[in-house]
């Protein structure tokens, strides 16, 4: 047994009321020992039942032993007895962030740092959540597909990428008003492309590259960028046809980054 | 069929890639009438392309486009072609890749004219 934790056991045991059960917890927790720390919290908390101090450490025990849901529970005792406690608003922030909720621990964070605005472990884990947040929310956005056509001539009213069960994954479709039609549209242009793919197949075609409708007031291109997807392009009639599968097969590859992106 | 239809779907089989074409119902995919569709499941392409041709219609009206005067679905190993003919018909094309789409497009589109 090291001597700090020896002494700390025999000043202990000279005075079991004392707060040395704390150095001490936190001693044998810090070394890995976290069956004897927490025996130790335990103790002392008999004694101590309303130090905050005390259920930090054990809550700290808790999360160290794999059990962050009882590590919670302690930590927000800990609230109840000392609201703006530094280390259980760092400990429920830190069990926050590891459950996916970055916004909530940066709250708690907030809360954390305005108690002690030089505590450098706060400003660090701020920093950390804040990119957490940054790159959830770039990922949501990536996820709405707002910007898998951004860049692209049409992208505001002619590019659409749906699923192979007519479910928008992105783009934008209006019709000649400014009106959405994309919900519409999608259901349609699957239907179409599944018929494209039966027909081609029967007729031993090989795979179908697209399909293309020449209109009175424009033209559309239906094609399968990847598996289970369907891309429309709509253009205007000055537009060729030829130019218009040009359009989708730049659209085509635009869109099969995004499902990259996605499945990474 | 009458004489001047078999004349008429015969033009478009003569352009070069054309392996055959038929005259189908656009409502329910019925084959009206057909020339040198040897070798191919004429009921059947004819209704897929029929429900293709609904489908895109439906699509190209909604986007404000209008109803399609030419449709073309491009394959590897070919293209199926079909232009509509008055408010119930479709004429459909099946040809190989050898085929050059913008004369059997003007050929479809003139035999519509015929007939439609």
């Amino acid at each position: 047994m090291a001597d700090d934790i020896r002494a700390l056991t025999a000043e202990l045991a000279r005075d079991p009321d004392s707060l040395a059960f704390l150095e001490l917890g936190e001693t044998l927790r810090a070394r890995g020992r976290v069956d004897a720390a927490a025996t130790v919290a335990r103790t002392g908390l008999e004694r101590h039942p309303q130090d905050p101090e005390g259920h930090d450490l054990y809550a700290r025990i808790l999360a160290d032993a794999g059990n962050p849901e009882a590590a919670r529970e302690t930590w927000e005792v800990v609230l109840t007895l000392a609201p703006r406690h530094p280390g259980a608003l760092k400990g429920l922030a830190y069990l926050a962030y590891r459950a996916g909720d970055p916004v909530g621990a940066l709250e708690l964070l907030e809360t954390a740092l305005s108690v002690d605005p030089s505590d450098p472990s706060v400003v660090q884990a701020l920093q950390t959540v804040r990119i957490a947040i940054e790159r959830m929310e770039a990922d949501a956005e990536v996820r709405t597909g707002a910007d898998i056509f951004a860049g692209f001539e049409g992208a505001e009213y002619g590019l659409l990428l749906v699923d192979a069960q007519g479910l928008i994954l992105g783009g934008v479709l209006r019709d000649g008003q400014g009106r959405d039609v994309a919900q519409e549209v999608a259901a349609y242009a699957a239907g179409a492309a599944a018929e494209a793919q039966r027909a081609v197949r029967l007729l031993e075609l090989g795979e179908w590259r697209g399909l293309v409708a020449e209109a009175p007031e424009g033209h559309l291109h239906v094609s399968a960028p990847a598996p289970g997807t369907v891309l429309l392009v709509k253009r205007e009639r000055a537009v060729p046809p030829a130019r218009l599968a040009l359009a989708a097969q730049r659209a085509g590859t635009a869109a099969r980054a995004w499902l990259e992106a996605q499945r990474g | 069929m009458s004489a001047a239809l078999a004349r008429a779907l015969d033009r478009v089989t003569r352009v070069r890639g054309v392996r055959g074409a038929m005259l189908v119902a656009a409502t329910d995919g019925l084959v009206i009438a057909e020339a040198a569709m040897e070798g191919v499941r004429t009921n059947a392409v004819a209704a897929l392309t029929a429900s293709l041709a609904t489908r895109l219609g439906r699509a190209a009206r909604v986007t404000g486009v209008g109803p399609p005067a030419f449709v073309h679905l491009d394959a590897e190993q070919g293209a199926v072609l079909a232009v509509p003919a008055g408010t119930d018909l479709l004429l459909v094309t099946i040809a190989d890749a050898s085929v050059n789409v913008g004369l059997a497009r003007l050929e479809m589109l003139r035999v519509v004219e015929e007939v439609g």
